[in-house]
């Protein structure tokens, strides 16, 4: 995207509210589930002003997760591509993430990309493709951290469920 | 409390999440199914990310300015504080899980233990880290159950494994001058003191696996002191640190 096409700190350099900070963050994509905005995914825990300093704090998913240090850059490019200079990206790692914190709008994102939402129950609900409560779990784990592999044995369609955590 | 114990301890917490990490991934592309090759990796994914934490906090309290990449990458041997359980090569796909349900049975005791700790960056790090660990928990007592309750085959293999790796699961029980110390100033619980709760664990999943607990208590040790590690420690060090080693200080 282009800076100046963007609003963001103004002419005589008025740094944005926290309001604004966080709507653009909600803008910003997860890398490894791109239709929901790292927002959505609840891992971004606070946006303060220490002085002049924005402070955005994050917490990983998981802690091994590769896309942890994409996010904390991704972040840091779309507040400078608003203008901002003085970015802090912080990690927090207590309150631990819980897909507690996934949000409306990002879990019904989820089912229209295909990916099951995660429920306390521990397993589906329902297929994402054709919303079919028939579905078996195929392997624990998934093709990230985040994800568990199940299958749907009404339209026969294997498919990610968000691992509940 | 001293830092040099503080440090001790937390290269114990690191060195066993970073050991069993690399030889799980021993596994990845050569697991007996795709699934379980995908849950492997995983497994071995959570464990090297909490050793980038636990190690970060250890180089800190050092105070020698090393990173956790320094001290994953560039100690020998008998200067790793990991349990010789963690070090024991893979073999057949039943020892693997045998290995890491023995291991993981522990470990979320521990981490539920170590939440409390009066070191706030200590439990920050437990808080994250046992919600993976329950997981690997829940399948690797599950993959146990299956093999050992499953084909003749499957279960004799199984029953060899834990005849095998059972002398490496006392060690961790077994407390020295650093756990006395983390355990005077509510950083740790006392390691003997978990031991109850681990056999009962043990018991319930080897039973429904139809799988014997060997009768013996002996127990190899050495490992998580770094007085004397097994064979294959070094071995795996010259295959994960050769990178560094021969070409010192690279990146990517």
């Amino acid at each position: 995207m282009d800076a100046a096409r963007l609003s963001g700190v103004d002419m005589v350099g008025t740094l944005p509210t926290v309001d604004d900070v966080w709507a653009w963050l909600d803008k910003v994509p997860d890398p490894e589930i791109p239709v929901i905005s790292v927002v959505d995914l609840g891992i971004v825990r606070g946006v303060a002003y220490e002085g002049d300093l924005l402070v955005v704090s994050v917490t990983p998913t998981y802690s091994g997760c590769p896309a942890t240090s994409v996010i904390s850059f991704d972040i840091e490019k779309a507040l400078r591509a608003r203008g901002l200079e003085k970015i802090e990206i912080r990690r927090q790692l207590s309150p631990a993430w819980t897909t507690d914190w996934l949000s409306d709008k990002g879990r019904a994102k989820l089912v229209d990309y295909g990916i099951a939402p995660p429920q306390p129950a521990g397993g589906p609900q329902a297929c994402p493709r054709c919303a079919s409560n028939d579905v078996e779990r195929i392997s624990q784990f998934g093709s990230t951290p985040c994800k568990a592999q199940w299958r749907c044995k009404a339209c026969l369609e294997p498919f990610d469920y968000f691992k509940c955590i | 409390m001293s830092d040099a114990a503080l440090f001790q301890f937390l290269l114990r917490m690191g060195d066993n999440t970073l050991l069993l990490g690399q030889r799980i991934s021993e596994w990845c592309g050569h697991a007996p199914v795709i699934e379980e090759d995908i849950a492997l990796a995983n497994t071995a994914l959570d464990l090297i990310g909490q050793t980038q934490m636990w190690l970060d906090l250890a180089g800190k309290v050092e105070g020698q300015g090393r990173s956790a990449d320094d001290l994953a990458m560039l100690r020998d041997a008998w200067d790793f504080r990991n349990l010789l359980l963690v070090e024991q090569p893979n073999g057949d796909f039943g020892q693997t899980l045998m290995r890491q349900f023995l291991f993981d049975a522990w470990h979320e005791l521990m981490l539920a233990g170590l939440v409390q700790s009066s070191h706030s960056e200590i439990a920050a790090i437990s808080e994250k880290s046992i919600k993976e660990v329950r997981y690997h928990l829940e399948r690797s007592g599950d993959t146990v159950i299956a093999l050992g309750d499953g084909t003749e085959e499957s279960h004799a293999r199984m029953q060899a494994a834990l005849d095998l790796l059972w002398p490496f699961a006392g060690e961790v029980f077994v407390a020295d001058d650093v756990d006395a110390e983390m355990v005077e100033n509510a950083i740790a619980p006392d390691p003997a003191g978990l031991k109850p709760a681990y056999l009962d664990r043990v018991r319930d999943v080897l039973g429904r696996a139809t799988l014997t607990l060997p009768e013996s208590e002996f127990t190899h040790q050495g490992g998580k002191t770094g007085k004397r590690h097994s064979e294959h420690l070094g071995h795996m060090l010259s295959t994960m640190q050769w990178m560094q080693r021969a070409y010192p200080g690279s990146t990517w």
